[in-house]
């Protein structure tokens, strides 16, 4: 349980331009999963799951329609977490 | 096997009962070897009945096996198993010892051929959780309490169902049911309580982030899964279920995206897992029963991994906010990449568990035609991700630096952490593994190319959108309130909205009881106070000449 002060960018991963390739790596990878989609052989069967890319934009829009949800829930819910004590 | 010996389920509560007695390495000996008997034994038990008796008229019939129950046991002693190596160096006999009994019972759930059988050990387990609840120690006291009631209503209509079952059937026998009648209705209730279901799921994240470090690792594992697996045994095609599991996907990856304590959002992530199992048992179709059996196998897993990971970093730290936590990679790396697999694991990233089962339910959805349905299922696996595959991690292992230098746990927590790790990896590679136990004959490729690119696009770019929303995803010291605020909040709720007027009332009120009590007194003290007119001392000639009026008043009353 040592609690030692951070001396800047101590780790390879938490220093600024690394975090930036790997940026770079992961939409590279995003790309390839998308073109990906013209490799393999669908059998869509409803249609909209046909459609290019589908799990790519869908995927995104459901995160996205979720999150709103979710914030708009807390907007009502949200408590302080010392609410029920006392 | 003719001679069959021991039921399984017994053997495991047994060995939880003697847990307390021995000590030391004889303790940690018994907490390893008991499961793996335990396993043994469930590979003993054939197909159908091996076990039965009478009694009070009723067929008893504690162990039946078929692939199924032998699913479910199997997978509740690894868990057994891994969560007494992960609980090695937990000093605490009652809370093990309970978690055993509790495992056991779990087990003997898995095997009872009649409903009388299953009520006994759906008790027995509340008492057992119950207890490894209460082992958290502080506020988990008032959770665990929270926890009981919420069981035990659970019980009571699962009784009151059962009886009305065998009252109408004559049978005790445990098969498949429609929900047709009352009594069904009931049971239905009793079992859906167990696995998490609105309204009452808030029971789950309230009470098993208040066990112990090492208490939730088994808490996580048995009461939902027998609930799942009671539901496929007793409602498979209940098109309810498909519903009532949609709405637990999406309470759980709601409630967990705004939470910010990594162990209540575990919890609302076995709500959301076990809400995928429910709504596979409410398709039926033959796809969707295994695909929910075998969710619940590796299920059960990758939750331990994650759960474990947790578990690992409030032992090191102490603590388990987001808010608090962040930058563990430096100093936990073994923790941080089991938690990563367990991560990926629950998202069914190719080439882990999750993938080759979890992917038999949207499957079951699609080929029932039921589009609304894959579409939701669909969605809430790229919730999924969001919520557990990267918030959790995110937050406890990279995020800020939080300062903190934690090592990892001590070897038995890291043994268990990467055991599960390893199973998690495993089945994902060597998926036949898994499907060999399943009941019904798998006819499912999960690794075909197309499915590979779905699965990717849909994590991946899940993955996207969290880091493009990661400011409002900020972790705030808050709760959300949830049905639980019932028998929580309103009561005090209640107190504060009427506190002033109803303490006017009552002083008005014990105002003008005093001032009676007080003229009632004086009265007495009047007619028999020194100076009463009862208390005086009366002439000898005064009575003399009362007894002589009455004796007149009596000889007229005589003669008329």
């Amino acid at each position: 349980m040592a609690k030692v002060k951070s001396n800047g960018d101590d780790h390879w991963l938490a220093r600024p331009e690394n975090i930036r390739l790997v940026w770079w790596l992961f939409i590279a990878v995003l790309v390839a999963t998308v073109l990906s989609d013209l490799a393999v052989e669908h059998k869509p069967k409803f249609g909209i799951d046909g459609t290019f890319g589908f799990a790519a934009w869908f995927g995104l829009l459901s995160c996205v329609a979720l999150v709103a949800f979710a914030k708009a829930l807390g907007a009502i819910l949200k408590r302080p977490d010392t609410f029920y004590d006392g | 096997m003719a001679d069959f010996l021991i039921p399984p389920g017994l053997a495991l509560i047994a060995a939880g009962l003697l847990v307390p007695m021995v000590q030391g390495r004889a303790r940690s000996v018994l907490l390893l070897a008991a499961p793996l008997l335990t396993l043994w034994l469930i590979w003993q038990v054939p197909d159908g009945v091996v076990l039965s008796f009478e009694f009070m008229g009723y067929v008893i019939a504690p162990v039946e096996g078929d692939a199924l129950s032998r699913l479910f046991a199997t997978i509740f002693a690894i868990m057994a198993f891994g969560g007494g190596l992960f609980s090695l160096n937990r000093d605490n006999p009652t809370e093990l010892s309970a978690a055993f009994v509790y495992a056991g019972s779990a087990i003997s759930v898995a095997f009872a051929g009649d409903l009388i059988t299953v009520f006994v050990f759906w008790e027995i387990m509340a008492v057992g959780s119950t207890i490894v609840v209460w082992c958290g120690g502080g506020e988990a006291r008032r959770a665990g309490l929270r926890y009981a009631a919420i069981h035990l209503l659970g019980g009571v209509l699962l009784m009151a169902g059962i009886a009305g079952e065998i009252g109408a059937t004559g049978s005790t026998e445990f098969r498949a049911m429609q929900p047709d009648s009352i009594a069904r209705w009931l049971i239905l209730a009793g079992f859906l309580i167990n696995a998490g279901a609105p309204p009452l799921s808030a029971w789950l994240p309230d009470a098993y982030p208040e066990a112990s470090w090492s208490g939730m690792v088994f808490l996580g594992a048995f009461t939902t899964k027998t609930a799942v697996y009671v539901l496929l045994r007793g409602f498979p095609g209940t098109e309810l279920l498909i519903y009532v599991g949609l709405y637990m996907v999406f309470y759980g990856i709601v409630y967990a995206i705004l939470e910010n304590d990594i162990r209540r959002l575990l919890a609302y992530a076995i709500v959301s897992q076990a809400g995928f199992m429910v709504s596979g048992i409410g398709i039926g179709s033959e796809i969707a029963l295994n695909g929910a059996a075998a969710h619940a196998f590796v299920s059960i897993i990758y939750m331990a991994v994650l759960v474990m990971s947790a578990g690992s970093v409030l032992y090191m730290t102490g603590k388990r906010k987001c808010t608090e936590l962040g930058g563990l990679f430096r100093t936990m790396p073994l923790t941080c990449v089991c938690a990563i697999v367990g991560a990926l694991s629950i998202s069914s990233f190719p080439l882990t568990a999750g993938f080759v089962a979890k992917s038999m339910i949207p499957q079951g959805a699609a080929d029932e035609n039921l589009m609304i349905v894959w579409i939701l299922l669909a969605a809430a696996s790229a919730g999924v991700l969001f919520h557990a595959g990267i918030k959790f991690p995110w937050f406890v292992f990279f995020q800020k630096d939080s300062g903190l230098r934690p090592d990892d746990p001590p070897w038995n927590m890291k043994a268990a952490m990467v055991l599960f790790a390893f199973f998690c990896i495993a089945l994902g590679v060597y998926p036949e593994l898994l499907y060999a136990l399943l009941s019904s004959p798998v006819d499912y490729v999960p690794y075909t190319g197309a499915h590979v690119v779905f699965q990717l696009q849909l994590l991946l770019f899940s993955g996207l959108a969290f880091f493009l929303m990661l400011g409002w995803l900020k972790s705030t010291m808050t709760i959300t309130l949830d049905f639980d605020w019932f028998y929580r909040g309103l009561g005090r709720a209640l107190q504060r909205e009427f506190q002033i007027k109803g303490s006017a009332a009552w002083a008005a009120f014990a105002d003008r009881t005093y001032r009676a009590v007080v003229r009632f007194l004086e009265t007495v003290y009047r007619h028999h106070g020194p100076q009463g007119v009862l208390a005086r001392t009366w002439p000898t000639g005064s009575m003399a000449f009362w007894i002589t009026l009455l004796l007149g008043a009596y000889l007229i009353a005589y003669y008329l």
